[in-house]
This record gives structure tokens, C-alpha cells and sequence, in this order.
């Protein structure tokens, strides 16, 4: 197809979309009114004991008086539940009204991911109160080549109202309509495994090791930061090499270092993001220890806006798990 | 009188300065936390509980549904603020899906204070990282009083 049929086509179909924006859909009506049950279980499934939501006694002594729902609890008030059904009262989308969702899987974008909600509550609800909701659609992009394959974004504006058709909250949800490639999509994680539902933690990636560098790891294992030297003239050198880069000798052992240095360079790792990194953004730095060679290591303990270059640290040997172990560097508080 | 429950400090606008962390909440992902969140936001959706019906659309497992990462997202800062606090936005974008088996390790900070329409805000940035990365980040808004105690 070419792109000349390929941009009348988006034209029609972007036509027949921007019909369906800013058409309100609605009310949708709620099973039950907000309540204590609904709200307890809730805050169970949460493990959230804030006694604003389950305590009566401490609730009576809050601005509401009452106890109140958790904000977020917001959507689930007007969910359709296991039935499939909004509660009577409700005005559904009359059937000829066309819908944007359903346009784009008319026209081969059958792929669906949420990708924001954002949720502003302009009341607390109490037990009581009987919340509907509109929604309409706010708006659509324009078509985005994305990770997943080409698509649209569309957000919709859900509108919640109570009992007095008063305003208690609003939310925008935004989707992406996507077009899936041809070729089967690998399945987006790791091949199905059994879960245990233990805990795990993402471990840090293993440094590359070989015969010359080994020392440096097993040391480390030890307790130790060590420093490769020339037994030939005694110059030190890091990272560890086969060969003495001043007089060419082969011969070599290893010093422990102090562990004490300062930062000659550093980044602040913001992206990629990766799991096993409990900082974000993620501060590296080139220490130069005081016997003169230099290393990339971690920082620990330090806000990654207070980095500065010359900044006193002092390694820390740290286990990072069953397998690793690291010198992460630290701030030497100045005296 | 209030009977301010012990287990929780209650923060008012005050003790806050930008910049500053809150204390992280780690959240075991497992089974009963997602199909117990699904259902008490009555989301009936299958992958939401139905393990074979998760695999057969190419999930590994089922995983949590939206309406559970808001209320954590929300019991996250209720919990560091105390039940003083009054919860005026949760603004959620959504990464890498919360699968049983998963810690989500919660974070945040307070990135702005403001005082708008007699009430006193905190912006709060947030996230939720887990083994393949941010499962939520997001920005929540929550309204604090002024002291440290409630009025009488």
C-alpha cells in the first residue's frame, strides 16, 4: 500500500474518530450508595488501617464527622461488578452512537494498554452519598509510532456526581489503541514460570571476570579493595592488566588499598532505570584513592544533587548478594 | 477530644520541606493482594484472577489491576502523612505489570508546597519499582493542616 493510500485512509479514519469527542455518555449509576462494607474491604485488601476509613470513633473527630471512603476508591463506586451491569438508572451509549474504541478495532487496532489515570477528588464521600459517572471522550492524537507497534492515544474524561449532581471527582484515563506487528509478539515477560509468590529481589548485573581481573572480585569477596601492582618498578595501576603499562614487566601482585579517596568525576544515572538500583536517579563516580589509581564505583549515602567533584569518601565493602560484593563509596563527613 | 491513633504520625504543612524523601514501603505482590484488590474495586476482569486466562493473552501470570495500584499508590502517602491528610490527586502513568512472586518497593518525595484556595498542598512524586522496573510512577496531590494537631 502506499503512503498516499496509507495517509487518506488515517484521514477517515481520524474523521470518523473526531466525531465521537466531547459526547457525554451517561449517568451510570451505582449498585449501592458508599458504604461501611464496601469501604472496610477495601481498606483490607490495601492493608491501609487508616482509621478515617474504618474507625468511628476516631472518624467523629474529623472535618467530615463521619467515617469517608478512601479517595482512590473513587471508580469502583460505579463498576459493573461480576454482572456485567451498571445499576438501573443508568443511560448506556445508545447503539448508534459510535464509539472510538470500537473504530479503532474496526480498523485493525485491536491492541489495548492503559498507560495514565489521573484521579482529582473534590470531596471526601461519606456513607450516604450515591455516586454516578459520565464519560465522554476528551481527546484523540495524532497516530504515534510506538514500543508496541502504531497507534492512537485516547484519553477519556470520566466525570463522578452525587446524589445532588454535585461534582466529587473527575478522572482521565488515556489509552493506547494500537495496531499489533505482524509477527506474534514474544509475550512481553519472561516465559511462564511457575510463581512461587516469594519475594525477589533483582540482583545487580556480574562483572565481566577473567584470569587478570579475578584478584580484584575475589578480594573483594575478602573484605578487600585491592590494587594490582607492578613488582618490577612498583607502580600501581587500575583497572587490572596483564602488563605493566610503565616498564612492560609480566609480574604483578596486589596491594590493599585504604579505601580512601576522593570524587575526580561523576554521573547521575537516570536512565535506564534499572531494577536492581534502589537510588533513582543513580550516582557513579570516578574515585581517585589516595594511592593514586582511580575506579568506578556506587555512592552510598549521598542525595545525588549533593554530588561534587572532590568530595572526600571512604569505601564501603559491600555484600551485595549471595555472589557479589562491591566497593560502594560513602561521604566522609568533613570536620 | 480526637483520639489520634498511635500508630500514625500525623504531618502537618509545617514539618514539610521540598526535597525531602519519604521512608519507602516495600508491597509483597502475591496472589491474594491482587485478586482481593481486583475484587474489592469490583474488577471482574479475567486477568485480574484467572491465571489460564492471563497465559492465553501471553501474561506469565495474572497481575494487579489499576484501581489496587491507586489505593497503594494512596495508602502509600496516608500512611507517611497520617489520617490528617486529605488526598486531592493521584496522577498515575503505567509501566511494567505487578505479577504475584513481585516486591513493589514504593518511593517517594515531596517535590512542591503550595497554599491554594485556603488549603495547604504537598506534591508528592512517586513510584513503584519492581524485578523489570517502575511498575507506577506518578504525582499525588494531598491537602495538610496547618498545625500539628487537630482542632478540638
Amino acid at each position: 500500500m502506499s503512503d498516499q493510500n496509507n495517509n487518506s485512509e488515517n484521514k477517515e479514519l481520524e474523521a470518523l474518530m473526531a466525531e465521537t469527542i466531547g459526547v457525554k455518555i451517561g449517568p451510570h449509576k451505582s449498585w449501592d450508595p458508599v458504604n461501611q462494607p464496601m469501604i472496610r474491604h477495601w481498606a483490607e485488601a490495601m492493608d491501609d488501617k487508616n482509621p478515617r476509613y474504618t474507625d468511628p470513633e476516631f472518624a467523629a473527630g474529623t472535618e467530615e464527622g463521619s467515617i469517608i471512603a478512601p479517595p482512590t476508591m473513587l471508580q469502583a463506586w460505579t463498576m459493573r461488578g461480576a454482572s456485567w451491569k451498571h445499576a438501573p438508572g443508568t443511560k448506556e451509549r445508545a447503539a448508534d452512537q459510535p464509539y472510538v474504541l470500537d473504530i479503532l478495532d474496526d480498523h485493525g487496532y485491536i491492541g489495548v494498554v492503559a498507560v495514565n489515570c489521573d484521579q482529582e477528588y473534590f470531596r471526601n464521600l461519606v456513607p450516604g452519598d450515591d455516586i454516578s459517572h459520565y464519560m465522554e471522550i476528551e481527546g484523540i492524537s495524532e497516530q504515534k509510532q510506538t514500543g508496541l507497534g502504531v497507534g492512537y492515544f485516547v484519553t477519556e474524561l470520566w466525570t463522578f456526581v452525587d446524589q445532588n449532581d454535585e461534582k466529587v471527582g473527575e478522572m482521565r484515563f488515556r489509552l493506547l489503541k494500537f495496531c499489533p506487528p505482524k509477527e506474534a509478539p514474544k509475550a512481553a515477560s519472561k516465559p511462564a514460570v511457575e510463581s512461587d509468590d516469594k519475594p525477589k529481589k533483582a540482583l545487580r548485573p556480574r562483572p565481566g571476570m577473567n584470569k587478570d581481573t579475578r584478584f580484584f572480585w575475589e578480594g573483594l569477596k575478602e573484605g578487600k579493595l585491592l590494587i594490582q601492582r607492578c613488582t618490577s618498578c612498583q607502580t600501581l595501576r587500575h583497572p587490572p592488566t596483564p602488563m605493566c603499562p610503565s616498564c612492560r614487566s609480566l609480574e604483578r601482585d596486589a596491594v590493599e588499598a585504604s579505601g580512601k579517596g576522593v570524587i575526580h568525576s561523576y554521573v547521575n544515572m537516570h536512565h535506564p532505570d534499572l531494577p536492581a538500583f534502589d537510588a533513582s536517579p543513580n550516582p557513579v563516580a570516578l574515585v581517585e584513592l589516595e594511592e593514586g589509581t582511580r575506579l568506578v564505583a556506587g555512592l552510598i549515602g549521598i542525595e545525588p544533587e549533593d554530588v561534587r567533584i572532590g568530595l572526600p569518601v571512604q569505601a564501603e565493602i559491600t555484600q551485595c548478594d549471595d555472589e557479589l560484593a562491591l566497593a560502594l563509596f560513602r561521604p566522609v563527613s568533613e570536620k | 477530644m480526637n483520639s489520634v491513633n498511635q500508630a500514625f504520625q500525623n504531618l502537618s504543612f509545617a514539618d514539610i520541606e521540598v526535597g525531602q524523601k519519604l521512608p519507602g514501603l516495600d508491597i509483597d505482590v502475591t496472589t491474594e493482594l491482587v485478586v482481593a484488590g481486583a475484587m474489592a474495586s469490583r474488577d471482574y476482569q479475567d486477568v485480574h484472577h484467572n491465571k489460564a486466562n492471563a497465559q492465553k493473552l501471553g501474561s506469565k501470570d495474572i497481575f494487579m489491576n489499576i484501581l489496587t495500584t491507586n489505593g497503594l499508590v494512596g495508602r502509600y502517602i496516608t500512611d507517611w502523612t497520617g489520617p490528617l491528610a486529605v488526598l486531592r490527586k493521584v496522577n498515575i502513568k503505567l509501566g511494567a505489570p505487578n505479577f504475584p512472586g513481585e516486591v513493589m518497593k514504593l518511593s517517594g518525595k515531596v517535590t512542591d508546597k503550595s497554599e491554594q484556595d485556603g488549603q495547604s498542598l504537598v506534591e508528592i512524586s512517586v513510584a513503584g519499582k519492581n524485578s523489570m522496573g517502575n511498575h507506577v510512577t506518578g504525582t499525588v496531590v494531598v491537602a495538610l493542616p496547618q498545625d500539628s494537631m487537630p482542632k478540638e
